[in-house]
């Protein structure tokens, strides 16, 4: 098992001008499913090829059970790999695609049978053996390329953005068998994404990279609940954190534009505000909180996504259920816990502590402040004037 | 309604055939259908009306001992210079193709002679073989051995009019093999390489069968071009010695405009066309089964 640890020490990949991986380093412990997180161009796919081999490291280490991997052909290292755009042999029918690497490694043949139906059964494509990829639908051809890895029977797996090429539906269904896969196979997963629905459904650890550089190391949780920078409090979640500039104020930092109330030490002022829009409530106008007016909103089923301007600045709250609130002033608020601070250069500062926006004495209500419908009865006789 | 909606599609179609139609029907098929009616023909003597005489033309050149000979020469050279020239385009675009310092450069060397019209090229070659001042005689002379009479010694010439093909020829195929090469993903080496598949068995395995397509079209045109391309003839041998080098549409041109035997000509071109034809036949019923087109 312990052969199916990775190791990075200050890796690093440029070419010519760009610096595509900027000396980061990681550890990934067997059994782990690890996602490399990042908008396009940071570096992701770079930091994967580089672990296969496909590329060479500019400068660092990379061990794969404890074995300095580094400068040895992707075929030594004992890992498989599934592309974004699948890399299956066209003329070649699905079980000689499946089997391909096995006759690369002279299994022999009663053995490469066997492994065959007992993986194909695995993902089901027992029927479709005998069928050209061209005759697969995306979904199938994504199991091929599963198929392929799997039958290797390398304790780690890459995958550099399996999914991206399926329809939304699909995507959510793969997800689920490739965790479910993975759990079952006990496989090492190093898994490439932009998309952090991805990241957080499906990683027992998220690695956030930016420009090349690893921003955050940790578990989708900590992601969620502690953003290490505005980057990552921007890039996990749907719809993204709430950044909003301060301002010094008279009490304390304001959200600028926003004289009133204070939401943070003075010290903040400068840096800026993140709230998710989940934890954002909407409250009364004549009630506590910081004044806001309601733009819009968009209405998706199980919840409503309001947009708000307050000072200068917009912001968006996801209250459950169905409103129609568009036009009206109210105040809003959040519990203390749910609000972040960042520094001018957008690191997070924990040595502050935001300031309270509670209603007085409505802490008990205000506990789980995503029960949209009290949400709304507070606020449905000051914003829903009688006709 | 509909219905002369659609009429009007299916004027509207045969109206944007129809100058392609017209252009093949006037320098193709009416030609064609000529030469075979020629073939059938011996021409009457000082105005008399031509002379229907059946397969006579074919069987006189049956009989002919210079018509085998040509035509043994012809599949020669077809063996000679078909399988050497593909082979040699598919190693040239297979290295061309690879990372490799100033390959646009090689590339462009290897396409060169392609470019360069057959009678030019075979006017590079006539110095080449050269009797005494020639290249090839001078290298093997500064070795110490003596000259070859490349174009003028029988048993020879028609293996130098072959290397000179497969020269000018190889640089051609070259581009269709590197633009298909180039259509294949790299990812499929990737995921093969992941595997620890060698370079070898890569090619055998994938790159070739992908290339079949590739392999196939350039089979038809090196086959097609073995029948129809001898300009070099001219500038280098004009079929001789003895027609050591002659091919068979060279003898039609001799036929035709050298002995002036306009029927013998037509009976020649018919037979080429003939055999053209079911090679081709042959070939896209039973290479295109086991082609796999993307
Ligand atoms: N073969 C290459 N040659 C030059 N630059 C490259 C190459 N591959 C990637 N890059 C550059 O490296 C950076 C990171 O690329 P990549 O790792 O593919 O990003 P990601 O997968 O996160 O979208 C990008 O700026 C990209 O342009
Ligand atoms: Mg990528």
């Amino acid at each position: 098992m312990s052969q199916s640890r990775i190791r990075l020490e200050r890796v690093t990949k440029r070419w010519d001008a760009t610096m595509a991986v900027d000396d980061i380093s990681f550890d990934v412990t067997p059994g782990q499913f690890v996602i490399l997180l990042g908008p396009s161009g940071c570096g992701k796919s770079t930091t994967l090829r580089m672990i296969a081999g496909l590329e060479e490291a500019t400068s660092g280490q990379i061990h794969i059970g404890g074995r300095d991997v580094t400068r040895l052909p992707p075929g030594d290292r004992g890992l498989s790999m599934v592309f974004q755009s699948y890399a299956l042999f066209p003329h070649l029918s699905v079980a000689d695609n499946i089997v391909f690497g096995l006759r690369s490694r002279k299994v022999p043949r009663q053995e490469q049978r066997q492994r065959l139906a007992k993986v194909a059964e695995l993902v089901d494509l027992t029927a479709y053996l005998d069928r050209k990829p061209a005759q697969l639908s995306g979904g199938q051809r994504q199991r091929v390329a599963l198929a392929r890895a799997v039958i290797s029977e390398h304790p780690i797996c890459l995958m550099d953005e399996p999914l991206s090429n399926l329809d939304a539906r699909l995507r959510s269904d793969m997800r689920r068998e490739i965790k479910a896969l993975q759990s079952r196979l006990n496989m090492t997963v190093v898994y490439v994404t932009h998309d952090q629905v991805e990241a957080m459904s499906m990683g027992d650890r998220v690695i956030l990279m930016q420009h090349g550089t690893i921003v955050q190391d940790g578990t989708p949780d900590e992601l969620y609940n502690r953003p290490a920078s505005a980057f990552a409090a921007s890039f996990i979640g749907s719809p993204a954190m709430n950044l909003l500039p301060l301002a010094a104020g008279e009490q304390g930092a304001v959200i600028q534009g926003e004289p009133t109330p204070p939401v943070a030490p003075l010290n903040a002022a400068g840096g800026q505000l993140g709230v998710r829009p989940e934890d954002i409530e909407l409250r009364p106008a004549s009630a506590f909180g910081v004044l806001a007016r309601v733009l819009s909103e968009e209405y998706l089923g199980a919840d409503t996504i309001v947009h708000l301007a307050i000072g200068e600045h917009t912001l968006r709250a996801r209250l459950t259920g169905k409103h129609a609130l568009a036009g009206q002033q109210c105040r809003i608020g959040w519990p203390t816990k749910a609000a972040h601070l960042f520094d001018a250069n957008g690191r997070r500062r924990d040595d502050l502590t935001p300031y309270s926006l509670d209603l007085p004495g409505a802490e008990s209500q205000l506990s789980s402040p995503l029960s949209g419908s009290s949400q709304t009865s507070l606020l449905a006789p000051q914003l829903y004037p009688q006709h | 309604m509909t219905l002369t909606a659609h009429r009007k599609m299916q004027l509207y179609g045969t109206l944007l055939l129809l100058p392609a139609a017209i252009l093949l029907t006037t320098f193709a098929y009416l030609p064609t259908i000529t030469t075979v009616i020629n073939s059938l023909f011996l021409p009457g003597f000082r105005g008399a009306p031509a002379e229907f005489v059946g397969v006579e033309n074919y069987q006189v050149l049956f009989d002919d001992p210079t018509f085998w000979k040509v035509a043994r020469n012809n599949l020669i050279y077809a063996l000679g210079t078909i399988p050497t020239s593909i082979a040699l385009a598919l190693v040239m675009a297979l290295f061309v193709n690879g990372k490799l310092r100033g390959r646009g450069f090689v590339r462009m060397a290897y396409f060169t002679p392609t470019i360069l019209p057959m009678i030019a090229a075979a006017n590079i070659w006539m110095f080449f073989y050269a009797p005494q001042i020639g290249l090839f005689n001078k290298l093997l002379g500064a070795l110490g051995l003596s000259g070859i009479n490349w174009l003028g010694d029988p048993s020879v010439a028609l293996g130098s009019v072959i290397v000179m093909s497969v020269w000018k020829e190889a640089g051609f195929f070259m581009i269709f093999y590197l633009a298909a090469l180039q259509g294949i993903p790299p990812e499929l080496k990737e995921a093969s390489d992941l595997e620890g598949t060698s370079r070898w068995s890569f090619f055998w395995r994938v790159t070739f069968p992908l290339l079949m397509p590739t392999t196939l079209f350039v089979l038809i045109n090196a086959l097609i071009n073995a029948v129809r391309v001898v300009d070099h003839l001219f500038i280098l041998t004009k079929g001789g010695p003895n027609n050591a080098t002659n091919l068979l549409l060279y003898y039609v041109y001799e036929n035709a405009f050298s002995f002036f035997d306009r029927t013998m000509a037509a009976t020649i071109t018919v037979v080429i066309l003939l055999v053209l034809a079911v090679v081709a036949t042959l070939k896209f019923t039973i290479l295109d089964r086991r082609t796999h087109y993307q």
